[in-house]
């Protein structure tokens, strides 16, 4: 297996087998944010803790990037010819606690409009999107659909 | 307080030019004091801006050394609304009577590249691909459609419309017409968008000469007065271009409370309004932002679209020369063309694409982290 190398330290929680991504949440206003930042954006407060993420939440909104971003800002080097498409969604993150409580951004392991729908239930992974200068896999966050079979495992 | 009039238009041609962005801004400028009737010596005070093609007040070294103020304007998409807004202050504070606010802008091939420092982000979100405006404009039409019912025919029609009115625009870039289907059937950039629904990274220049309103008149034989012009950022709980995340407790958009202050500060209601220019920098754009501004409620625009009735000769025309669907979107140039549009239509100059018997014109703008400027005119 390939080298891997996690795109940013302290986005989300690895290695794990349950990676959370790492948000703040601001008590004095009940905010939660993501990534982690010092002040609230509704309050101003500098109250701040950091909050482990559910992992579970509903497809928000989502499209599909159909063509080659830019480089920089993004580093995948593949030609225009060699491209995948991928998923990009906002997920609603669901807490009994409401601390985790926020709507987060993120590639969705899927690229397929028909397996899409608003609503639908999503999971954090962590997966390899590009390969590095050195040939490492580089690692981030993405969001895959739950399927019947996981929900069944879990419950 | 004194009102205010514009009193001289000019117009770089939108598009592909080999002239700097600056060139076409000076060639903007100068159409609009002949519009005018009046120099360079005339100007007391000047507003201008690019995101991506210098200094505006650079520009003075083709224009004239004459010393006089010259405020370089940088707001994202709202630069050429910042500038004219700040001319529109200058003009009531009483601090000059004869005022111009320049745009321009020249921007490279392709969709654009920002820098996430540049917006408060952390590299990883450009590093993943997740740093697109494309990507903003999918999902919020996305969300839009399963909320209130909008199809991809509408939104089809919406570039549909546009490109009709863009081939009847001599300054406009895409001159050509096309049907819903070729709209339907392009490449899918950003789903449900496709190639030809979303506005291109361009280039051009405009110019607006501002007077005194009692003292339009020695400019022009029909001012058009500008009611107001209103800024706005965004508040807690809207969705914006960049947004790593997004607060479950929703709020409005900019453009909510800009359009508002517009229209109160005018004195004149949503529902008086001849002809609009809003944001179109994607079909959906175009039809969120109907409801946004109040020109219509969330959900109608399906209705509407559908019988065209925002099609020149329809109830509520929108995007008259063609919005950025049509003309591309140079950053710094793109606001003060709507405004352009609307001096043209309501002074009756628009040629083939005028709209009968209108009398008061409504613009607005919206751009990256989440700002939106509106004018309400009248004549």
């Amino acid at each position: 297996m390939a080298e891997q190398v996690l795109v940013a330290e302290g986005v989300f929680t690895w290695p794990s087998d349950e990676p959370q991504l790492i948000g703040s949440h601001f008590p004095e206003s009940g905010v939660t944010v993501f990534p982690r930042t010092s002040a609230c954006p509704k309050t101003a407060s500098r109250v701040v803790e950091d909050v482990l993420l559910p992992r579970r939440g509903t497809l928000w909104s989502w499209t599909i990037q159909g063509f080659p971003p830019k480089n920089p800002p993004y580093i995948g080097t593949e030609s225009p010819k060699d491209f995948v498409p991928y998923g990009v969604g906002y997920v609603q993150l669901a807490d009994p606690e409401h601390r985790g409580e926020v709507i987060v951004e993120s590639r969705l392991t899927v690229n397929d409009p028909a397996t899409l729908r608003i609503g639908m239930e999503m999971e954090l992974v962590v997966v390899p999107f590009t390969t590095d200068a050195e040939g490492r896999e580089v690692l981030t966050y993405a969001f895959a659909p739950v399927t019947s079979s996981q929900n069944g495992a879990s419950s | 307080m004194s009102d205010v009039a514009i009193v001289g238009i000019g117009i770089h041609p939108f598009g592909r030019h080999d002239l700097s962005g600056m060139e076409q801004g000076a060639v903007a400028a100068r159409a609009a004091m002949a519009d005018a009737g009046i120099d360079w010596t005339q100007v007391q005070y000047a507003f201008g801006g690019s995101s991506a093609a210098g200094n505006a007040d650079t520009m003075v070294s083709m224009l004239g050394l004459t010393g006089l103020p010259f405020i370089n304007v940088a707001n994202g998409c709202a630069t050429g609304g910042s500038a004219l807004i700040s001319a529109y202050n200058a003009i009531k504070a009483g601090a000059a009577d004869v005022v111009m606010a320049i745009g321009f802008d020249k921007h490279p091939r392709g969709a654009f590249d920002p820098d996430p420092a540049d917006f408060g982000l952390q590299k990883w979100y450009g590093d993943t691909g997740l740093m697109l405006t494309t990507q903003f404009f999918g999902m919020k039409i996305q969300r839009y459609m399963h909320q209130y019912g909008i199809t991809r025919s509408t939104l089809a029609k919406v570039a549909v419309k546009n490109f009709e009115n863009g081939s009847k625009n001599d300054n406009a870039w895409r001159r050509k017409p096309m049907s819903e289907d070729e709209v339907l059937n392009a490449q899918m950039l950003s789903d449900p968008l496709t190639q030809y629904m979303f506005c291109s990274p361009g280039e051009g220049g405009v110019a607006l000469v501002l007077t005194r309103a009692d003292l339009a008149t020695n400019y022009t034989s029909k001012p058009v007065y500008l009611k107001s012009a209103v800024l706005r950022s965004r508040p807690f709980g809207s969705f914006e271009v960049f947004n790593s995340w997004l607060s479950p407790e929703r709020g409005d958009s900019p453009s909510v409370a800009a359009a508002k202050g517009a229209f109160e500060q005018a004195g004149i209601g949503p529902d008086e309004i001849s002809l609009a220019q809003v944001q179109d920098t994607e079909s959906g754009a175009e039809i969120m932002h109907m409801a946004e501004t109040g020109l219509c409620a969330d959900g109608d625009q399906e209705k509407m679209i559908q019988l065209g009735e925002t099609s020149i000769g329809g109830r509520l025309p929108i995007n008259t020369d063609g919005g950025c669907i049509a003309n591309g979107e140079p950053i710094g140039a793109s606001g003060l063309r709507q405004v352009y549009e609307s001096v043209l239509q309501l002074q009756g100059r628009a040629g083939a694409r005028q709209v009968e018997n209108a009398t008061t014109a409504f613009t607005h703008v919206y751009g990256a982290p989440g700002i939106s400027a509106c004018t309400v005119l009248s004549v």
